[in-house]
């Protein structure tokens, strides 16, 4: 029978690893991601897991590095982090995505330093874009226990074999309290078949180097032919990037089938999108509050509706030109900042919807960094003030805030800048 | 000055002889009831008031970490920086500001485990650097994870039965990677500590002082020692004073003692004296013609 328990968003991540049976786990402290670990270890160690091992490293540096390593013997693992210690692990997230091992991460979302916050905020999930990953997002705990199953089966499917991580919000999800469904391990391992390794370093057989130098230009080498460049494996990696969009719609179908539960069509969601003439674009924290900004719009008539992306890489740019195409406005909420351009989610959906044929007017703001409240009328007042403005697109540089507080914390301009 | 107030005494905290030395509006600090930290932050504001090093010319460095808080405390120049990047951080503000006092005061977390290769480098270079690390045997500030100074044993939310590793001997490896003066004290030993602080900085060269804090919080009452106090009792009945020693002998086990003392002082050419050597070097060069 599958168990309700009343679990924080980090004790969700660690039961679905328990659900999964990772076969190994490293990870260093760091707040507000340490409790994903201490279950596992609590698991470990009360003998609930046998078969898994716990590493105890030294740095995420080295958690990353471990669990990489691991991964390459044919072993299901796991990391989390957050921030700062996730832009500690960045070297290898590339070297992960590049040995094309399936390694799941999960990111309890914090602002990067300095100044130091240790809440909220999407820049660190953000920051990781480029280096070759299936990215997921989680608005609430029994999502996130089904995104890191999600994750593995996708990660580990061999048209894929890419590491994915699994984003939720620090402190609103991972230290907050809400009844999430456990499934049963048969379940699980009908939707979450073994793992079949493309290098099992514990396959004596066949020698395998992992992480080669390669040449720019690779000679003819005679009897041992051309070894592949560079540039070919960076082309896989795109292409089954590429391609996991359509084995994550899969994945969730199935998903939907075995356990009843769905989340849109698995990599966005949708909020009264059937009759919006104006739309919201959002991820994490920021889409769950705008659920509830969408009901106070509707009930002063305006047909708002909200998109929640769930993937963010591969970035599904095909269905958002579906979703948006009669919708006159899109307002995007970012809780990071592209610095020097605009919200992430608000130029990368602007680059979607560059091909569309009906292109709507699409305004962004940036909110909550470093965890700072942002309410549901704070979103509604931005729709709002969105709607009255001319031609949005004039002047797409331009970056508007809400949520400042700049005159009541007397934070003073310096002479020629801020 | 001391105030009455109905039948206790209470300390006017405006009126605190060493409230200069801490930063306005940065108080109250986050430290909990019964952590050592306070008593040690106030020996090192002594220490440093005692060495007459001017404190325009000191600089605070601190990783991430409980003890790490203690650069935004201090009235200082201070860098808070990334989680166990206190020694390289300190090693740019030295070289390029060589008249500074350059003091890194964070945990062991900090600096044995995520920066533990910064702590051999700096030691090996003889970098101009006073390191007061606080070790509260595991990660306080994120809840009491297992660390690299664990003891064999110990309970701690990522060793729920147990600790199973060896710990590090902290003076022992800045000592064997090359710091010229090392030392260790726990949290009880205010008096000894203040004159070591004192020494540490105002010698030449890497300096590095062990304290053993006492943090009730995520360690102590995880392990039968419930409150500060009883720690700190605990490191009484468990220490002995041995100058001098090999610091290899001091390694800490699970309810055995706790060996304190001076190890190592010694003179050396510092990573300072050095980089001047290579400059002179430098300008000697004749440019060929
Ligand atoms: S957790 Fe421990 S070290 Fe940190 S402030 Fe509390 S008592 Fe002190």
């Amino acid at each position: 029978m599958p168990s309700i328990k009343l679990l924080k968003g980090n004790h969700a991540a660690a039961y679905a690893c328990k659900s999964a049976r990772v076969g190994m786990v490293a990870a260093y402290p760091i707040t507000p991601q340490s409790p994903v670990v201490e279950k596992i270890s609590e698991f470990v160690e009360a003998g609930e897991l046998p078969g898994t091992e716990f590493v105890k490293v030294e740095s995420e540096q080295s958690a990353i590095a471990a669990v990489i390593a691991a991964s390459a013997t044919g072993s299901r693992v796991f990391t989390a982090s957050s921030a700062n210690g996730l832009a500690y692990m960045h070297e290898l997230l590339p070297w992960a995505a590049g040995t094309r091992l399936p390694v799941v991460l999960c990111i309890a979302s914090r602002a990067l330093a300095a100044p130091w916050s240790v809440w909220t905020d999407h820049a660190d999930v953000f920051a990781t874009r480029d280096c070759g990953w299936i990215t997921m997002f989680a608005e609430n705990n029994q999502e996130i226990y089904d995104t890191v199953l999600t994750a593995y089966r996708v990660a580990e499917d061999p048209n894929v074999y890419l590491p994915a991580f699994c984003a939720y919000d620090g402190y609103i999800l991972s230290h907050t309290l809400m009844p999430v469904q456990v499934e049963d391990i048969e379940k699980v391992d009908q939707f979450l078949p073994p793992l079949k390794h493309h290098i099992n370093l514990t396959d004596f057989e066949h020698v395998k180097g992992v992480g080669p130098v390669t040449l720019p230009d690779p000679p003819d080498r005679g009897e041992y032919g051309y070894a592949p460049g560079y540039f070919e494996f960076r082309f896989s990696m795109q292409r089954s990037l590429e391609h996991s969009l359509s084995v994550i719609k899969q994945a969730h179908k199935e998903f939907s089938e075995i356990f009843g539960r769905s989340y849109g069509n698995g990599v966005y969601k949708t909020y009264k999108m059937e009759d919006a003439e104006v739309a919201i674009f959002a991820v994490m924290s920021v889409a769950a509050e705008s659920r509830l900004a969408v009901d106070f719009l509707r009930e002063k008539g305006i047909k708002v509706g909200l998109v929640s992306l769930k993937v963010f890489r591969p970035f599904p740019s095909e269905d958002l030109r579906e979703i948006f195409k009669d919708i006159s406005n899109v307002v995007v909420f970012d809780r990071e900042i592209g610095y020097g351009w605009e919200g992430v989610l608000s130029y990368e959906l602007k680059a979607a919807l560059y091909k569309s044929s009906t292109q709507p007017d699409i305004k962004g703001y940036i909110v909550g960094l470093g965890g700072r409240d942002i309410t549901y009328q704070q979103i509604a007042k931005g729709v709002q003030t969105a709607l009255t403005m001319e031609s949005v697109n004039e002047n797409p540089i331009q970056t508007d805030f809400i949520g400042l507080q700049l005159d009541k914390l007397q934070f003073l301009k310096r002479e020629g800048g801020y | 000055m001391i105030k009455k107030e109905s039948n206790s005494m209470i300390l006017d905290a405006e009126a605190h002889p060493l409230d200069s030395y801490l930063r306005p509006g940065r108080i109250p600090h986050i430290w909990c009831s019964g952590c050592s930290l306070g008593s040690i932050t106030t020996v090192v504001i002594e220490a440093i008031i005692e060495s007459e090093i001017d404190p325009k010319n000191i600089a605070i460095v601190s990783g991430i970490g409980c003890t790490g808080r203690a650069a935004g405390y201090l009235n200082f120049d201070s860098f808070h920086t990334t989680h166990g990047r206190a020694l390289p951080f300190a090693i740019g503000l030295g070289i390029t500001d060589p008249n500074r006092k350059v003091i890194v005061i964070s945990g062991d977390g900090d600096i044995a485990s995520i920066g533990g290769n910064h702590l051999i480098h700096a030691a090996r270079r003889n970098a101009d650097i006073t390191v007061f690390c606080v070790n509260n045997f595991q990660y306080g500030m994120t809840g009491g994870q297992v660390g690299p100074t664990s003891y064999i044993g110990q309970y701690q939310t990522t060793s729920p039965y147990g600790n199973i590793e060896e710990p590090f001997n902290l003076p022992a490896l800045a000592a064997s990677c090359g710091a010229t003066y090392v030392s260790r004290w726990t949290a009880l030993d205010v008096r000894r500590m203040k004159e070591s602080f004192v020494e540490a900085l105002l010698h030449k060269g890497f300096s590095f002082v062990e304290i053993l804090g006492a943090c009730p919080t995520t360690y102590g009452r995880r392990n039968q020692l419930r409150d500060g106090l009883t720690i700190l009792e605990n490191f009484k009945n468990r220490t002995i004073l041995q100058h001098g020693i090999d610091p290899m002998k001091a390694q800490i086990q699970k309810d055995g003692p706790i060996i304190v003392g001076k190890f190592v002082e010694i003179q050396k050419p510092t990573l300072t004296d050095n980089l001047l050597r290579l400059h002179k070097m430098a300008k000697n060069v004749k440019p060929e013609l």
